[in-house]
């Protein structure tokens, strides 16, 4: 789960990491209020959890109440990656002397948690990366003993310079800290701010929780609540199903993340376009199905749903029970090429050939129908 | 000739009480696998399928000469297991469960290494060494014996590609699905190691997708230390950026992990790369045709 920069803020004050002084605002006399709090003038952030925000032009600087007016107003009014802007972050203008980069992540080649640095930072750090020699430098942190630190001390000395590693180490330890207490996987400060006068600040918070600890986490649970996502996405969630929501006519419903991104990419291969990524997961029984089938159905766009089951800890018997089950409980507007295979394969197939309905067994085969199907539809359209 | 686990397997079932631990008991035994034993705390001495359950893994190791455990345990309650069939002496672990959390599994892996045992997962669907023993939920009826080796971070999509093995009498010698999840106990290295080590593989299949380098370090390894037959498929070109595709490991992010990067180690490492999964058997066959060309195939898209 990605924090909004002002979660990530609150939560980087709570372990000791300086930020800029700050408030979060709903509205445009909030921001002009705020700004005035401020001493006059400010920056404003439109909360998004899209990157690249500076890109996207979504960070205003703005002097006067006026000026905050109406940069709050354009801010709020805008559409960043299909969803709407309901939240601004106002903080105090920095006398920036460099944009640095700091930030801890957990590092799969390890494992454990990478300290990576670079006194160059800010929107095109993924760029600067790249650049030889590098001015990145990293240090893994796989067991966080006192030599790894010492480690990560001369990493930063080397990557910042001494005055600035000095701080930089304190926030990394904070921020160690707050990855192994709230299960985070990455906690990445940039630009990492060094002022006039010699303060380094954290001018940014990108944090990511581990989706999977969140039991053990209650206040990460409550930003989790005050996410916005779409309605498909929720009701996904509600219904134990993992969904992304794509552009295409060809909706699918697959069982496995792989199989689903396989199907995905065949559907493309094949010159059509899917609608969704849809993992209805292990052991899914009817209900999914039939959830999977009501999220898709009310996507106007998708005009074929091609259902990909290989039963391994999946029935197929289950999976046939909940397309039968919405075909009587839904409208089912939209063809359905279903291809079943694996666990429970036989009940499966003669549940559904009971009903009246095909049973595709070969992947592509199943791919191709439901392409032919889609362009087709797209004829009559015509 | 397989990997990790043959017919000589004595495998303990941690959590064989459970929904899917005894549904997947039963079928590991009907497919042959040699299951000496059950662990569920506080439900030792009952039996399960004719096989006797142990309160620990420890018990169970020192009645059974069990060597192998497979965990289905619940995700808050696994690492704990885990911990306990390392300390319990097992010498390969495989866990079924998903939804560990990562800072957790990285303890597990620590833990794993300094004791010299071999963790397979977690979120992963097992392996099978075809006709000898299957230690996973994979459906053992589309695997067949024979010499390629399968290792894959999927799981029904790893079903998918051996079916096509099969269907095209390509047997395998032990199927590996990694598991899913950002970090996990075993890489596509140390696999691949295994495969090219051991005489009855001739041939290797390895199934990658999206996000993390696991596929850009196995392709450095074939570089350097395969002699045998790589085919490999990547899924996930069609994925968007920045987004979960279910497996917790499949996000691209920062240009790491992007599938055009992946193509080309594999590619330029000599690996046969296709590009949908019933290609595999003809990359291995070599019938794919020589204009087959997946990297421009894929600039088309």
């Amino acid at each position: 789960m990605k924090l909004f920069e002002y979660e990530g803020r609150e939560l980087f004050m709570r372990y000791g990491i300086v930020v800029p002084r700050g408030m979060t605002v709903t509205d445009a006399d909030e921001a002009a209020q705020a700004v005035k709090l401020l001493g006059g003038a400010g920056v404003i952030k439109a909360q998004t959890l899209s990157g690249s925000r500076g890109k996207a032009g979504v960070v205003r600087m703005v002097h006067g109440a006026d000026e905050a007016r109406a940069a709050a107003r354009a801010l709020l009014s805008m559409t960043i990656a299909g969803c709407g802007v309901e939240k601004l972050l106002v903080e105090e203008l920095l006398d920036i002397e460099q944009e640095a980069y700091l930030s801890l992540m957990v590092d799969r080649s390890i494992p454990g948690i990478r300290c990576i640095a670079s006194a160059l930072g800010g929107e095109d750090i993924e760029r600067i990366a790249l650049r030889s020699p590098s001015p990145v430098h990293s240090v893994a942190l796989e067991r966080g003993d006192g030599p790894e630190w010492e480690a990560c001390s001369s990493m930063l000395d080397n990557a910042l310079g001494p005055e600035m590693a000095r701080k930089a180490l304190s926030m990394a330890g904070c921020l160690y800290r707050l990855c192994i207490e709230n299960d985070c996987l990455l906690a990445e400060i940039n630009p990492l701010a060094r002022t006039h006068d010699g303060s380094v600040v954290a001018a940014d918070a990108k944090v990511t929780a581990d989706d999977n600890a969140l039991w053990r986490h209650e206040k990460l649970r409550e930003f989790r609540d005050r996410e916005e996502t779409g309605a498909d996405e929720a009701a996904a969630r509600a219904a134990g199903l993992s969904f992304v929501a794509l552009e295409g006519t060809i909706g699918c419903i697959v069982n496995g993340a792989g199989l689903a991104m396989a199907t995905m990419d065949t559907i493309k291969l094949m010159g059509g376009e899917p609608a969704n990524f849809l993992d209805v997961g292990g052991s899914s029984n009817p209900d999914k199905i039939m959830a999977a089938l009501q999220i898709l159905l009310r996507t106007t766009r998708i005009r074929v749903i091609l259902i990909n089951i290989f039963g391994g800890i999946t029935r197929c018997d289950d999976i046939a029970e909940g397309i039968l089950m919405a075909r009587r409980r839904l409208a089912m507007t939209v063809p359905m090429v279903i291809r079943l295979i694996g666990t429970n394969e036989e009940a499966g197939r003669a549940l559904l050939e009971g009903e009246g309905l095909k049973i595709v067994t070969d992947m592509t085969e199943a791919v191709n129908e439901a392409v032919v199907a889609d362009r087709r539809f797209s004829g009559d359209m015509r | 000739m397989s990997i990790l686990i043959d017919e000589h397997t004595r495998v303990v079932v941690q959590g064989i009480t459970g929904r899917d631990g005894s549904f997947h008991a039963a079928r590991m035994l009907d497919y042959g696998t040699k299951i000496v034993a059950g662990v569920t705390p506080g439900k030792g001495g009952r039996e399960i399928h004719g096989v006797p359950v142990f309160n620990g893994v420890a018990e169970a190791v020192e009645k059974t000469g069990a060597d192998c455990s497979i965990v289905f345990v619940p995700a808050r309650f696994a690492p704990s297991a885990v911990r306990e069939a390392i300390a319990g002496g097992v010498r390969c672990i495989v866990c079924i469960t998903e939804g560990i959390p990562v800072l957790d599994t990285i303890g597990l892996c620590h833990e794993a290494r300094h004791h010299g045992v071999r963790l397979i997962g977690p979120n992963c669907p097992g392996l099978i060494s075809p006709g000898k023993c299957e230690v996973g939920i994979l459906p053992g009826q589309v695997h067949k014996p024979g010499t390629v080796g399968v290792v894959s971070r999927s799981g029904t999509l790893t079903y998918e590609v051996v079916l096509g093995l099969s269907r095209a009498g390509l047997g395998q010698s032990t199927c590996v699905g990694i598991g899913g999840d950002p970090v996990v106990g075993t890489m596509f290295v140390e696999i691949l190691e295994l495969f090219e080590n051991d005489p009855g593989t001739t041939a290797v299949v390895i199934i990658g997708e999206i996000g993390g380098d696991a596929e850009e370090k196995a392709a450095e390894f074939i570089a350097a230390k395969m002699s045998k037959k790589v085919a490999a498929y990547i899924c996930g070109c069609t994925a968007p950026p920045e987004k979960t595709m279910g497996h917790a490991g499949a996000i691209v992010s920062g240009g790491m992990g992007a599938f055009e990067a992946k193509i080309k180690a594999l590619q330029n490492a000599g690996a046969t790369v296709v590009e949908k999964p019933d290609e595999v058997a003809r990359a291995l066959t070599g019938s794919l045709g020589k204009h087959y060309d997946i990297g421009r195939r894929h600039e088309l898209l």
